[in-house]
């Protein structure tokens, strides 16, 4: 009953308008829901609470180019630590022309580019580095920020990583070194949607005052709704000013786990389940795009 | 048998520092990363050369190695210091995912591996590493024997694209390889070339072997010594060519018997060539404090443990 992710040609990335970005925003969505689907598994709660905040990136703020280089010099790079969300980001990557959007439908299979957790090793365009096992996206970012440098490359690097990420350590460790080493051509953005497998952040690690924590670690904190490109487009537009101040900006970004599909939002229960089909049919309804632009 | 005449002694550390110096100033791309360990790794010539391309992390090898990850994303070659305990057991799965398994072109330059770490005792001396890195795919995984091959691999491995684990280690030892050696990735060095015994050494053990070959020799004993400086990719070509003149095998080495030198050609004869062998190493056991002389003396891995392993590995040889 569940038809393929069917081809379609890659979107321009000329900056979008906010209902642009958000026929944009349903058409990932509606991907991310059928690729775990097809194939039983992979987290969709992270996947669909992140995804505004990827089409922003790739549609509206970030410079970058589908035809790929790993060195990426010259572009905003975006590095995704929370790699289980790797759903969000294939559908991206694709629709914004990386690599053919059919490809989605071999997320998770056998001899795929599309690991269940993104990889370099298969030479997706578009992936800088495996993630997957969490805590060392902010490092890698960090680096990538030094090169840029180095390099006399006045571009921006991007790094997501999630909230229950933060319990570890690895990240207090580059949250202590990129404000101290003056990386302010960075922009770290935590997925603050308050769940992690085994219940809330709160009652599982303690997280506490992310914004008190970051800043005594002196970093530029800023939050925003990360559901809504109304509040997210100005707080995104907000980080990157506050660039080249001789410190990084870290962006607590309130989102809810599973925005977009109601049984799916409020709850840690589809960090890592699947919808079954009749769970699918009835997310695909309440995710609807313009007839143009569906597959 | 050959005689190995030396004017000097060095730590094979201070090779790495030279070396490092060096490509500071002939390959621009050369970065350097060390954590809270600049003395003991013996980068300060290289940071005083390049200030804007070190960066000290301090106390926080996960973070180094995730740094050093991306540093490549842009084309620089990222060498990063600490002891060897810290540049592995410590970060194994900072190395796995975000460089072996990225294939980034990551240094990994390691120090005070092994026994001769010496008075700070078991917690510093990692005899495990070699085993943990060559495990990994992608990996190439270096131990020089002396003050020279480690300034000529340190220079080697930056025109080397992919991930490289290079170990040296603390005390002085006897410099007796060219200053002039070109170091070539994968390829063993024939020392001494003999008849009755194969002796496979590397680091630090490859000074023993030769002393080892001596007293062999006082004794009628041809034994043909071999450094491995590289452990994977491991030279298959050399070892067999040795062994099937030799018939029987001794390999030494400053680490556990599990997972080293001796555990990788023990796997090659049983594919290729089945003969005797014996292993100088450690055996399954942790180290302790001693000065390094009192320590290779008490786990076995001097010039008489490799001899006691000759004579019994040819009383085995049919």
């Amino acid at each position: 009953m569940t038809q393929p992710i069917a081809p379609a040609p890659p979107i321009s990335l000329e900056p979008k308008s906010v209902p642009q970005l958000k026929q944009i925003a349903a058409q990932v969505r509606r991907d991310i829901v059928r690729m775990v689907h097809a194939v039983s598994s992979g987290h969709p709660g992270g996947s669909l609470g992140c995804t505004d905040l990827l089409v922003a990136l790739y549609f509206k703020v970030m410079k970058h180019n589908p035809e790929f280089s790993m060195d990426g010099i010259g572009e905003d790079l975006f590095f995704l630590s929370n790699g289980h969300i790797s759903a969000t980001l294939y559908s991206v990557l694709a629709r914004s022309g990386y690599f053919p959007v059919s490809e989605l439908n071999t997320f998770r299979k056998l001899d795929s580019r599309l690991q269940g957790h993104p990889t370099t090793a298969e030479h997706l365009p578009g992936i800088r580095i495996a993630s997957g096992s969490l805590g060392q996206g902010l490092s890698v970012a960090t680096g990538a920020a030094q090169a840029k440098k180095l390099n006399n490359d006045d571009r921006t690097v991007y790094v997501l990583m999630g909230d229950g990420e933060l319990e570890e350590g690895q990240v207090w460790e580059a949250a202590l070194y990129a404000p101290h080493h003056k990386v302010d051509n960075l922009i770290a953005i935590v997925d603050r949607n308050g769940q992690q497998i085994d219940g809330p952040t709160e009652k599982i690690g303690g997280l506490g005052d992310l914004r008190a924590k970051f800043e005594a670690f002196g970093w530029q904190v800023l939050e925003a709704d990360g559901n809504q490109f109304e509040t997210l487009l100005p707080a995104l537009e907000e980080a990157k000013s506050l660039l080249g101040n001789g410190k990084p900006v870290m962006f607590l970004m309130d989102t809810q786990m599973g925005f977009g599909v109601d049984y799916m939002m409020g709850t840690h229960k589809w960090h890592g389940t699947a919808p079954n089909d009749e769970q699918l049919e009835k997310a695909l309804q309440q995710l609807l795009v313009e007839e143009a632009s569906d597959y | 048998m050959k005689d190995f005449p030396y004017s000097e002694s060095k730590d094979t550390r201070s090779g790495f520092g030279a070396g490092l110096q060096e490509l500071g100033k002939t390959n621009p791309n050369v970065v350097a990363l060390c954590a809270d360990l600049v003395g003991s790794l013996k980068m300060d010539a290289f940071i005083k050369d390049n200030p804007e391309r070190f960066f000290q992390v301090g106390i926080a090898e996960a973070n180094m190695m995730g740094l050093a990850a991306g540093l490549t994303i842009g084309g620089k070659i990222p060498f990063t210091g600490t002891f060897a305990n810290f540049s592995t057991g410590r970060v194994y799965d900072q190395i796995r995912q975000s460089i072996a398994y990225s294939q980034k072109n990551v240094k990994i330059c390691a120090s005070h591996a092994g026994l001769t770490l010496g008075e700070d005792g078991a917690t510093h001396q990692i005899l495990e590493d070699i085993g943990m890195m060559k495990m990994l795919p992608h990996m190439t995984v270096i131990n020089p024997c002396d003050y020279n091959q480690t300034k000529a691999a340190t220079i080697a491995i930056a025109d080397h694209e992919g991930p490289v684990y290079l170990r040296f280690g603390r005390p002085v030892v006897p410099v007796f390889t060219p200053a002039d050696q070109e170091f070539i990735i994968g390829k063993a060095v024939v020392l001494n070339e003999g008849t009755d015994v194969s002796i496979f050494a590397t680091g630090h053990l490859v000074w023993k072997a030769i002393l080892a070959g001596k007293l062999l020799a006082e004794k009628g004993i041809n034994a043909e010594i071999i450094n491995i400086h590289t452990i994977k990719p491991l030279d298959a070509e050399a070892i067999l060519n040795s062994v099937r003149k030799t018939r029987c095998v001794v390999t030494a080495e400053e680490h556990q018997l599990n997972g080293g030198l001796g555990d990788s050609v023990a796997q090659l004869l049983a594919r290729e060539e089945p003969l005797p062998l014996e292993m100088v190493g450690v055996n399954d056991s942790f180290g302790e404090s001693g000065t390094p002389d009192q320590l290779m003396e008490k786990y076995g891995l001097n010039e008489a443990a490799i001899v006691a392993a000759v004579e019994k590995v040819m009383a085995r040889r049919k």
